[in-house]
């Protein structure tokens, strides 16, 4: 086939590939229709770790030590064998809660369980899944083969892989799936004293969110505890905090499914500010711009393969001339 | 010294006769004494010599906005023959509880034991005073409490408030309080030295005024007068329900399964994490384990508290006191891992000067074979390592 028959062909079957498969941005995906979740108010968090706790004994994780006494499960972050902890904001001499300054707050480290996934985007296999129904984002071992894309892939920092195992998994909360099965609810809620860590459906929480926010500080009002849509536990009488007038995963990334309330700003505490559009959608609206129909790759081959084919020389005659 | 000691054991032997107790349970009680209030050792000695040789002091006891809770309580304190000992070591000269006296008769005893024991004499305060419409709501002898404390107060050598009325004005203050319920502290308008509990644990009376007998001065106090040996720690510090707290085991409702395996009463209401007694290691009523209201399954109600005991709802969540930062938790951004160690340092920095002195001198082994003996090398090898050599 001579030079030009090739590019000509190449052309016409990228034209006819690009033709039928338009390129276009993707949306946020949105909330799945049962979606179930958390509402973290920092404001109620006591400090108490007894989700912590709950947390290990529910998902059979080992205690992790970080003290030189190995007496207590005292986890510094989330890790292969940590799926929760709180963690404690402090400024100046640390005595006020809830303040920003001179105060301290505590924050749960946790899965957001985030409507638009982005380790789940990034998982080359299907180990990293969004239930379509309550949304919960889990992961599957048997799929998994160990590339950390989903460790990369979180702007949270949440999947975590067990680099001291010789067969490490990925580690994560799936929101007590294993009990869901068994009638139950996430157990960090379920222990929670003070209703910190609510479970609920997302739509519910929602709304229990934004009546909080709408209280005015130190105003008498009934906090729920336990689970917000079975009403399983009794709720207690206590003073709104000041709260800040934001939902953090209301809009972040396109939302996630556990929530959070603070009194000190969501930065100051580990949160970091996101933009509306999810990860997932512009990662994958570029892959497929790029990659749809393999127009692209194809025209850029074709490219690359007219470049080296003029560069290269006819070495064939020079041999000949010899 | 040993006269000193000969004296001590004379006096004590006298003792056992004026109470009718043995040797053995008074010093037992004098060393329980020194313990409760964290002396060193030694100091029961110095108690036993202190209420054995020296006068009983004479003590006048008012009653105002009360129930004589704090009375009863310390009348019931189990200890042996303790009733017998507080009766006989102390000169309690004004009682309404305990008089078998009344009327004017009764009042002239009190006004008498101040006049003889002027500047000498213990003063101790039980119940609120009303002060509301110049204190009208409560008389004795057609002297209003105001009046009364402030007249016993004036030639005391020591005022101790007993309970939380007297102390920080208790049940009788909480709205809308119609009397205008004060503490005994706020009447004379200073910080006195104060024993809150509804009943407060008659072990810490008894041993402040101990302390008031044996070294001349009352025990060190906090800055709201409490008494530092008994309230400088959170009932949570010591409970022994703590544990099923950290493990995030709670009761949920009284009677259900949590509550009867003895978890955590936090859910419940429990103050015992905003509220400072030592209730957990003294306990109540000598009659040994879980003799304290945690203890028995209700949760603290922090009735040493002010703003919280008769206060705040018994089902409100109380807030943590003893989680204040930097109480181990982990921070919000936490550096993981040690940085290098001096000894890591060394040896990363040996292996990369080996490798530097390795790559100098490979290139100049380079150097040296960009020219081959032609006779050696066939045509491709030396055509490549001639390219080779070129950069």
């Amino acid at each position: 086939m001579k030079r030009r028959d090739f590019l000509k062909g190449a052309l016409a079957g990228g034209a006819l590939l690009a033709s039928g498969s338009p390129a276009q941005a993707r949306p946020n995906k949105t909330m799945p229709p049962e979606a179930v979740g958390l509402l973290y108010d920092s404001t109620l968090c006591i400090g108490c770790k007894a989700c912590v706790a709950a947390c290990k004994e529910s998902n059979g994780m080992p205690p992790e030590f970080s003290t030189a006494e190995q007496y207590w499960d005292t986890p510094l972050d989330i890790s292969g064998k940590t799926l929760n902890v709180i963690k404690m904001y402090k400024e100046g001499s640390g005595e006020i809660k809830d303040s920003e300054k001179n105060g301290y707050a505590f924050m749960k480290v946790s899965c957001l369980h985030c409507v638009d996934p982005s380790c789940v985007s990034a998982c080359p296999v299907s180990a990293m899944t969004k239930d379509p129904v309550n949304g919960i984002v889990s992961y599957d071992k048997g799929a998994c083969i160990g590339c950390r894309y989903c460790v990369a892939a979180c702007p949270f920092g949440v999947p975590r892989f067990q680099y001291d195992r010789p067969f490490p998994q990925i580690t994560k909360c799936q929101l007590c799936k294993h009990r869901m099965e068994e009638g139950k609810y996430a157990a960090c809620a379920e222990v929670c004293p003070t209703g910190a860590t609510l479970f609920g459906k997302v739509s519910d929480l929602h709304a229990e969110a934004k009546r909080r926010l709408a209280l005015k500080p130190g105003e008498d009002t009934e906090f729920p505890r336990g689970n917000l849509t079975t009403h399983d536990q009794s709720s207690f009488p206590a003073k709104a905090a000041k709260y800040l007038p934001q939902i953090y995963g209301d809009k972040e990334l396109g939302g996630t499914q556990m929530i959070k309330l603070s009194a000190v700003p969501f930065e100051k505490l580990g949160m970091p500010t996101l933009p509306e559009r999810s990860y997932a959608s512009v990662s994958e609206t570029m892959q497929h711009t790029l990659y749809g129909g393999l127009v692209l790759p194809l025209v850029f081959l074709g490219g690359l393969t007219y470049i080296a084919k003029r560069n290269v020389k006819n070495d064939d005659d020079n041999d000949e001339q010899h | 010294m040993s006269e000193n000691k000969v004296a001590s054991s004379e006096n004590i032997v006298m003792l056992e006769n004026r109470l009718g107790i043995s040797r053995r349970s008074f010093l037992q009680l004098c060393a329980a004494m020194a313990a409760s209030m964290g002396l060193p050792p030694g100091a029961d000695a110095a108690i036993a010599e202190a209420v054995a040789s020296k006068k009983r002091p004479s003590v006048i006891w008012l009653h105002f906005q009360e129930c004589t809770g704090c009375t009863e309580s310390l009348l019931r304190a189990e200890h042996p023959t303790l009733e017998k000992l507080i009766l006989d070591v102390i000169s309690l000269d004004y009682h309404e509880t305990l008089f078998a006296a009344a009327g004017h008769q009764v009042e002239a005893a009190r006004l008498l034991a101040m006049k003889e024991n002027k500047g000498k004499y213990l003063l101790v305060v039980e119940g609120a005073i009303p002060t509301k419409d110049k204190g009208i709501y409560c008389k004795i002898g057609g002297q209003t409490a105001i009046d009364m404390l402030k007249e016993c107060a004036a030639d005391a050598a020591a005022v101790v408030a007993i309970g939380s009325c007297s102390s920080w004005g208790g049940m009788p203050s909480t709205g809308p309080n119609p009397t205008g319920s004060s503490s005994a502290g706020e009447v004379l308008g200073k910080v006195i030295p104060n024993i809150p509990g509804c009943p407060p644990n008659p072990y810490n009376f008894l041993s402040t005024v101990v302390h008031f007998l044996t070294f001349g001065k009352l025990p060190e106090v906090d800055q709201l007068g409490r008494p530092k040996f008994a309230y400088s720690r959170l009932i949570h510090e010591n409970c022994e329900r703590r544990a099923h707290f950290d493990a995030g085991r709670f009761a949920m409702e009284f009677g259900d399964e949590g509550h009867r395996k003895g978890y955590c009463l936090y859910k419940l209401g429990c103050k015992g994490p905003e509220t400072y007694a030592n209730c957990p290691s003294i306990l109540f009523g000598d009659v040994g384990n879980a003799s304290w209201p945690v203890g028995t399954g209700h949760p603290c109600i922090g009735c040493t508290e002010k703003g919280i005991g008769f206060t705040k709802p018994i089902h409100a969540l109380a807030d943590l006191k003893n989680v204040v930062p930097p109480l181990g938790f982990p921070r919000i951004v936490e550096e993981q891992g040690s940085g290098a160690t001096i000894a890591s340092v060394a040896v990363v920095a040996a292996a990369a000067g080996a490798a530097v002195g390795a790559a100098a001198a490979m290139a100049k082994n380079l150097g040296q074979v960009t020219v081959p003996p032609p006779e050696k090398s066939d045509k491709t090898e030396g055509k490549t390592k001639t390219e080779r050599a070129e950069p």
